[in-house]
């Protein structure tokens, strides 16, 4: 099937699209968008994050065919290496990052955080990123850098 | 594999006529697992995102209808005074990422004994809204369930809604499980208090083959409340009888070991939530 739809404001027009795929296949090998990260595909790991017409979804879990004219901001779509999102500057600055794999779907979903609650108690920092796994940092450090980037845009 | 996005109910249900063996998707949460780890292959797909009238809900005197296309973040959002026991529910499915996905219709679809959605469905009695080109139907969510993972859903029907009474007093939810998020539930209890009807609703998840109403429980305790005249004087519960109904509503399980969880421990755990959502519930109603 053919998939037209927006990612990262810009139009998107893939073909020879499996139905059965999942929205991460279609950006990672299709698109070329490499940010989101693949490593659970049940919906358990959150590395996969990307928004969906402007909520957190996990893309592993969306079908290929039901993003057809809808828009989607990856990772790539916040920042880039020379204009960093503050939610990845706040990532860097806090040494919230070790092998990275979790790190693209932390910041989607910490910035869709702090969309919707820009001073967030610890409480509801941890209620927000309960669907993304760490296996390296022990999380102490991706919490200083979600109330980093808070403070920052306070 | 087919692709296909109605964008009408009524075309969504002629494509199940003519497709029965067509499998539906709405958020996907239960069936891209099954897609990715290639253990379903439908021939077809049916997406029901495109049907704007299944994720809306209404208000009709005191019944609630709730399409079976809203997500849990809706339910969250905008159902929490109207139906208190599926909101508290709702914040306990998965992570925010699969609360804005997966919605109540995909729960009872799945119909897992151990789905968020059911034991405050059975508790306030609800039903499910059941659809097909021939015809609909109304289904009480006690006889929704036939079996682990199965449900009286014929091949060519869909669940368009499910209507619940508008709460009308409190109602409570627990769940235990490794976890304080991301957790399928060792087990959970919902119960419902209506102080109008003078009534009790529970309902059990992941203790039986099917969720399940505590019944014997339900009974016991509206009549000692009755009894007491306990709706109209509000006085603290009695520990007798918290006990009691504590007790009543772990026979009412039939559970298994499992990889989560011995029955023993679900049928101890079982009487621990009775206990608490009942105090939680009955405090609430003490102060209003
Ligand atoms: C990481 C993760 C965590 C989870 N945590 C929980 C949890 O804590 N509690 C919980 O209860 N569940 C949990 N789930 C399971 C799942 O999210 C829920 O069952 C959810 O309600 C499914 O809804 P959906 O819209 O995504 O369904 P889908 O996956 O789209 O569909 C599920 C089933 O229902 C059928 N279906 C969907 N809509 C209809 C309809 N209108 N009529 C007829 N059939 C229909 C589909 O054909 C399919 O068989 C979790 C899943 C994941 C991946
Ligand atoms: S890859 Fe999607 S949640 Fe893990
Ligand atoms: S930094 Fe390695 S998984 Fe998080």
């Amino acid at each position: 099937m053919q998939l037209q739809f927006t990612v990262n404001e810009r139009p998107c027009h893939v073909d020879d699209v499996w139905e059965g795929e999942s929205l991460l296949f279609v950006l990672r090998e299709r698109v070329g968008l490499w940010g989101s990260k693949n490593a659970c595909e049940q919906g358990e790991c959150g590395s996969c994050t990307v928004l969906l017409d402007g909520a957190a979804v996990c893309s592993c879990l969306v079908a290929a065919g039901q993003v057809d004219g809808r828009h989607v901001v990856t990772v790539e779509g916040l920042g880039d290496r020379s204009d960093l999102h503050p939610v990845q500057q706040a990532f860097v600055d806090a040494g919230a990052v070790q092998c990275g794999f979790c790190t693209p779907g932390l910041v989607v979903a910490t910035a869709d955080l702090l969309r919707r609650n820009p001073s967030p108690s610890d409480a509801e920092i941890r209620e927000a990123l309960a669907g993304n796994l760490c296996r390296c940092t022990g999380y102490a450090q991706i919490l200083d850098a979600v109330r980093l980037a808070a403070a920052v845009a306070r | 594999m087919e692709f296909l996005a109605p964008t009408s109910w009524d075309e969504a249900l002629a494509v199940k006529a003519e497709h029965p063996e067509a499998e539906v998707i709405a958020g996907g949460t239960d069936v891209m697992v099954d897609l990715n780890f290639d253990r379903r292959r439908p021939a077809m797909l049916v997406d029901l995102t495109r049907i704007a009238d299944l994720a809306t809900w209404q208000i009709d005197g005191s019944v609630l209808t709730i399409g079976a296309g809203v997500t849990y973040a809706r339910i969250i959002d905008e159902l929490s005074t109207l139906a208190p026991g599926l909101a508290i529910a709702s914040r306990t499915v998965g992570s925010p990422q699969i609360r804005n996905r997966g919605t109540i219709g995909g729960n009872l679809g799945s119909a897992s004994p151990a789905g968020d959605a059911h034991p405050p469905l059975l508790a306030t009695k609800a039903t499910v809204e059941v659809a097909s080109a021939r015809g609909s139907r109304s289904v009480p969510v006690e006889k929704f369930f036939t079996g682990a993972k199965r449900h009286v859903l014929a091949p060519d029907e869909l669940i368009a809604a499910v209507t619940v009474p508008v709460a009308a007093g409190p109602q409570q939810f627990a769940k235990v499980g490794t976890r304080n998020a991301m957790v399928i539930a060792v087990t959970s209890f919902a119960l419902a208090l209506d102080p109008h009807a003078h009534a009790v609703g529970t309902g059990i998840g992941s203790a039986a083959p099917t969720p399940i109403r505590a019944e014997e429980a339900e009974r016991v305790l509206a009549g000692e409340l009755a009894a007491a005249d306990q709706w109209e004087h509000r006085r603290p519960l009695d520990d007798h009888l918290v006990d009691h109904f504590a007790r009543l509503s772990a026979e009412a399980a039939a559970p298994i070991d499992d990889v989560r969880g011995t029955a023993a421990y679900r049928r101890h755990a079982l009487a621990v939530l009775a206990r608490r959502t009942l105090s939680w519930a009955w405090s609430e109603y003490q102060r209003n």
